[in-house]
């Protein structure tokens, strides 16, 4: 038993740190995108990566299901290319994460671009540095405390996530059964020592995180 | 030497701007005009952080904007200082002063990091972040950062505007210092005469987008038929030398027209001073009246005289021995005395102000 638990430890941590890693891949440009575009689409695009706040995390599970099954889209194209489906394999559980914490990493980087403003770029672009050099260089730096709690609360939210998991994964242990998964296979079959041990991890993991993320935060109150 | 040269038409809904400056391949050009006459946005045009379309700006042979080219700001070989330093929080002073010295090729470095350090006063400061900075240190740091680019056109948007006034007090010999060593063009956007008047050695007045008067300093603060811009702080500026202290706490300051006697000053003799005259301190009168306590009296020729932007008040344009002063009278004394152009009058100066 204790050896399950472990590996539905190391699986949550691998997933959580593989999604973060992805998040933060998409959601930088997302973020700088939403942060300075005029477009129209912006709003739309906004409220689209924002839906997993509001909406019930089966609902998410149960779409990404079907674009991803081998009816929908997605399954079709990648049967087409002769890729295996997604359903029920840890890449397909990567993805599912990756959309619903999508939220909870680009806001705060968007929030923290649009906090620096145009200026530090013009003032850059008149000391010679390039756009690109300017992103990496100014923006990026400048950002830093967003993200910062963008990656922790990315990595943190896809630790806790239950709904989506078992919809795209089910529950196969070194795939798809992570952490909480655990804990409720734990309660449904009333071994509460058990789902103790990892319910009070993640309590204390939960604590550990959110302490960190206020420590670190105030630094961003007083530079400015 | 390289001429600037930048002409634009704007016109948006509630704001058009129509210019084209040529100016001088050196020395402080001031770009004066009240808030929202154009000033700002005429420079950063002329950065390139705005994009006038149709516009055109040229350095010497550089042309930087014309109909079929646009050179991005980081490709422009300009410094530009913004009203609040804007440095980068991320990055203490030395980093913040380095930035754009490091993405100057090598080549064509003219200034190095002690000299402006040392020219700025700045030395005591690297190490620090910028919120450990006052504001004056800041903008002096900002300044610096500008000038290790080695700009070949130095732009400063109401680089004092944020400041207090001792901060202010603090900065403008540094500034001084900066625009009369360098050997490039410099545009400095304000609204407040004071500094114009202390570092410019042209004026370009801005008035709702449009020019209403360019050309060298005094000629332009001469002008009557402009002050309305200055309200009231229109005046002239003297070029004066000092040379005598005496021994009853005054200083003479002589200049083509005449002498005038201020408090003591604390420059030696010999020494080059510009001193501000507003027109609301000369009143005139047709003889040298010697009955009266006003000890600054000149004699001058009137050249033209235009209303002032104050009700029931004329303005008169006087030759001092070639210098320009700037007088403002009533209307009712102006037809008491018959005022006209051509008549000799004795301009009697109730305040001088030092600029140095």
């Amino acid at each position: 038993m204790l050896q399950d638990d472990l590996q539905a430890v190391w699986l949550t941590l691998k997933l959580a740190s593989v999604v973060t890693l992805l998040l933060l891949l998409i959601g930088t440009p997302l973020a700088w995108w939403l942060a300075r575009t005029r477009s129209r689409a912006r709003e739309l695009v906004a409220a689209l990566v924002a839906m997993p706040l509001v909406l019930p995390p089966t609902v998410i599970g149960f779409y990404l299901l079907l674009l991803m099954g081998p009816h929908g889209p997605v399954g079709q194209a990648m049967q087409a290319l002769g890729l295996p489906l997604l359903p029920f394999t840890f890449p397909g559980v990567v993805i599912a994460s990756v959309c619903y914490s999508l939220p909870f990493v680009v806001q705060p980087i968007q929030n923290a671009f649009e906090a620096i403003g145009e200026r530090p770029a013009e003032v850059a672009a008149t000391l010679r540095a390039s756009p690109w050099d300017t992103f990496w260089h100014v923006m990026v730096p400048l950002a830093r405390p967003g993200f910062l709690t963008g990656a922790i609360l990315g990595f943190a939210h896809t630790i806790g996530e239950f709904g989506v998991v078992l919809m795209i994964g089910g529950n196969i242990p070194g795939v798809s059964r992570v952490v909480s998964v655990q804990i409720y296979d734990h309660v449904e079959a009333m071994e509460y020592a058990q789902a103790h041990w990892l319910a009070g991890g993640m309590v204390a993991f939960s604590l550990t995180v959110l302490l960190v993320l206020y420590t670190l935060n105030p630094s961003t109150r007083e530079r400015r | 030497m390289s001429q600037l040269r930048a002409r634009f038409s704007l016109y948006r809904p509630a704001f058009s701007l129509e210019i084209d400056l040529h100016l001088p391949g050196r020395g402080v050009t001031a770009l004066f005009g009240p808030s929202g006459s154009g000033k700002t946005t005429c420079l950063r045009a002329i950065a390139g952080l705005e994009r006038v379309p149709g516009g055109h700006v040229s350095l010497g042979e550089q042309v930087w904007q014309d109909d079929r080219h646009f050179t991005p700001p980081h490709q422009r070989a300009l410094g530009m200082v913004f009203q609040e330093a804007s440095l980068f929080a991320h990055l203490n002073a030395r980093d913040n002063l380095l930035f754009g010295y490091r993405r100057t090729p090598a080549h064509e470095r003219r200034f190095g990091e002690e000299e402006v350090v040392e020219l700025l006063g700045i030395g005591g400061l690297l190490s620090r972040k910028p919120h450990q900075l006052s504001g004056g240190e800041r903008q002096r740091v900002g300044i610096g950062r500008a000038l290790l680019t080695s700009p070949q056109l130095l732009l400063m948007d109401e680089p004092l505007a944020a400041l207090d006034l001792r901060r202010k007090q603090e900065i403008l010999p540094y500034l001084e210092k900066v625009t009369t060593q360098l050997e490039i063009p410099v545009l400095y956007v304000s609204h407040a005469p004071d500094e114009v008047a202390r570092l410019a050695d042209h004026m370009v007045v801005l008035d709702q987008g449009r020019v209403l008067a360019s050309g060298a300093l005094n000629d332009v603060l001469g002008r009557v038929d402009v002050p309305a811009v200055f309200a009231d702080d229109a005046g002239t500026v003297l070029s004066v030398t000092l040379t005598s202290h005496e021994d009853d706490a005054l200083s003479r300051l002589s200049f083509a027209g005449g002498d005038i006697y201020v408090a003591q000053q604390p420059q030696p003799v010999g020494a080059q001073l510009r001193c501000r005259v507003h027109a609301r301190d000369i009143s005139l009168s047709l003889s040298a009246a010697t009955d009266d306590s006003i000890l600054n009296r000149v004699t001058a020729q009137i050249e033209a005289l235009a209303p002032a932007p104050t009700p029931g008040h004329v303005l008169v344009r006087l030759n001092a021995g070639g210098a320009p002063l700037l007088a403002r009278v009533t209307q009712r004394s102006a037809r008491a005395l018959n005022l006209a152009p051509g008549m000799t009058v004795f301009a009697q100066i109730k305040a001088v102000a030092l600029l140095d």
